[in-house]
């Protein structure tokens, strides 16, 4: 237990996370909450050297530089496009380190005493369970976001039942250590376990529902250092890991309602045990009209305003710089240009609104889809830019349809919609898109940043 | 057990209070709250430093490098990147 002085700056830090989040939750407060939360680590940090069990410095310290030079490393190199796997990967970082805090603190109690309280026992199993979980599912969601694992859910029978017996054979090694602690070789093969637990728990659910999986294992890593906090009797880890356990929570949620669907559907059962759909053909045979760059760019002429809606493809073709220039052209214009933002769009949540902040599009003119849809029939065009789900009417048409009851952005009722598209392929959900064969809709079919460069091309031409 | 109930306490409290400060998070900054609450789970850190620094035997040491290497990846990472990506967030004009 630490000292009282220790224990006042654990105080302190906690109160700097706290006020950190809160900044984090304004737009022109979050740069400033932030670095409160980081100094609230560095005082943490700073203190725990203090602590008298503390006998050497050397490894610390090289793990400290090590891990330092790693981290900015990363942190400065990514692309923006690549955010979702960097968040990943430190969410899992963040859950092993949990769980190999808690397995040293058994092993030191072995050590002093041969029955630690159980609270201690219980606390240091879920930080091991919940920890390796985080670690290897982000290793997964990871690959799958960086494309080294197929992004498609991978699906196999019996699959329900092989996870649910990983999840036993965990808490059953889990609760023999609760009742023998000095075992602590079983606390190493719990923790294989619950690796492959992590891997079969993410491996099924696919590309799009990336957001959930992030936001949760973001849950998870807070609640894996809560837990090594009650493991160490150490508040400021209950308190840190606890709020963002909360906010990981609130994340997920915000995501499931976006597609209207349960947790435990985007977990467990999700679009891939959808029955394969209707193709479309009939839908779309003869009514799907082509556009060209050049005809896009006439539409332009003349318009008040201008909805784009950018989804997950427009990262794949790296289109965002092209589409700024093709904002900033036409607010030149007096054009208003709006962005509507689909909650989910991407692979993490608010994956479009950090794409295109990158790319200098101010964040006022990103609107979400609650403050956009209503004015939607007020837009003169609406560009659609590599999203299809979040804009398939039949979300509002078809209660039987997999997508049936989730929000979508309603650009069908807008007075012209372009669809910048390679081919008409269905989105993730699997499902054709009436929009598609709209009779107010074009499609411009081409690569997302190629056809955004070409219409900005026309228009200086025109 | 009057440790547990404080512990309890406080943990109770804290995920109250996480859920009264981010509950109206604009979406515009979805993604830096999760990459800068992420950093701070790499709180874990100090727990590390005290496995790694107590040096009560050798594996414990080894699992406090290694939880103090992965813990500092995630917390100067996640607020760098935290702050990387707030400066690119700008208002209009």
């Amino acid at each position: 237990m630490p000292s009282g002085f220790v224990n006042l700056a654990y105080l302190l830090a906690a109160t700097l996370f706290i006020l950190g989040l809160r900044g984090l939750g304004h737009p022109r407060t979050a740069v400033r909450g932030n670095l409160l939360g980081a100094i609230g680590m560095l005082i943490a940090v700073i203190v725990t050297l203090l602590d008298q069990s503390i006998v050497g410095y050397e490894i610390i310290i090289a793990g400290f530089v090590l891990g330092a030079a790693a981290g900015s490393f990363l942190a400065w190199k990514v692309a923006m496009t690549a955010m979702p796997q960097l968040v990943a990967v430190f969410n899992g970082f963040g859950g092993i380190a949990s769980a190999l805090v808690a397995g040293a603190a058994l092993v030191e109690a072995g050590l002093v005493t041969s029955e630690p309280a159980i609270q201690m026992t219980v606390a240091t199993v879920f930080s091991g369970i919940v920890g390796a979980v985080t670690f290897w599912g982000s290793l997964v969601a990871f690959g799958k976001l960086q494309g080294f694992v197929s992004g498609q859910p991978v699906r196999y029978p019996g699959e329900q039942v092989v996870k649910i017996l990983f999840l036993v054979a965990s808490v059953t090694l889990g609760s023999l250590i609760v009742v023998n602690p000095a075992e602590t070789h079983s606390y190493w093969i719990m923790l294989g376990i619950a690796s492959v637990l992590g891997i079969l728990l993410v491996i099924p659910i696919g590309g799009a529902d990336m957001p959930v999986v992030i936001a949760l294992l973001n849950s998870y890593s807070g609640l894996a250092a809560a837990s090594t906090g009650f493991v160490l009797s150490n508040n400021v880890l209950i308190i840190a890991g606890s709020l963002v356990g909360a906010s990981g929570i609130i994340l997920t949620n915000i995501m499931c309602k976006a597609m209207n669907r349960s947790l435990a559907n985007v977990l467990f059962g999700g679009f891939g045990e959808v029955k394969e759909m209707e193709k479309g053909d009939d839908i779309y045979a003869g009514k799907v009209k082509a556009t060209s760059p050049e005809e896009v760019a006439m539409l332009m002429d003349g318009v008040r305003r201008i909805v784009i809606v950018p989804g997950y493809g427009m990262a794949v073709a790296q289109a965002q710089h092209a589409v700024r220039d093709l904002f900033n052209l036409l607010e030149s214009k007096d054009i208003t240009v709006e962005f509507a933002i689909h909650p989910v769009a991407g692979r993490m949540p608010g994956h479009m609104n950090v794409l295109l902040a990158e790319a200098d599009i101010p964040y006022d003119s990103l609107k979400e889809m609650d403050e956009i849809n209503p004015t939607m029939p007020q837009a003169d065009l609406a560009i659609v830019l590599g999203a299809n789900d979040v804009v398939n009417p039949l979300a509002n048409t078809d209660p039987n349809s997999p997508i049936a009851g989730m929000p979508i952005l309603n650009v069908d009722q807008a007075k012209t919609v372009v669809v910048i598209k390679r081919s008409l392929s269905p989105g993730f959900a699997g499902i054709p898109n009436p929009l598609f064969a709209g009779d107010n809709t074009l499609m411009l079919f081409g690569d997302g940043k190629k056809m955004a460069q070409e219409i900005v091309r026309a228009l200086k031409e025109s | 057990m009057e440790t547990l109930a404080g512990v309890l306490t406080i943990f109770v409290l804290a995920v109250f209070v996480g859920f009264e400060v981010i509950t109206k998070v604009p979406p515009v900054l979805h993604t830096p709250l999760m990459s800068g609450s992420n950093a701070i789970s790499g709180i874990t850190l100090i727990g590390a430093m005290l496995s790694a620094g107590s040096q009560q035997t050798g594996l414990t040491t080894v699992l406090g490098f290694l939880a103090v290497l992965f813990a500092t990846i995630n917390a100067v990472g996640g607020f760098l990147v935290t702050h990387r990506m707030l400066g690119m967030f700008k208002r209009k004009g």
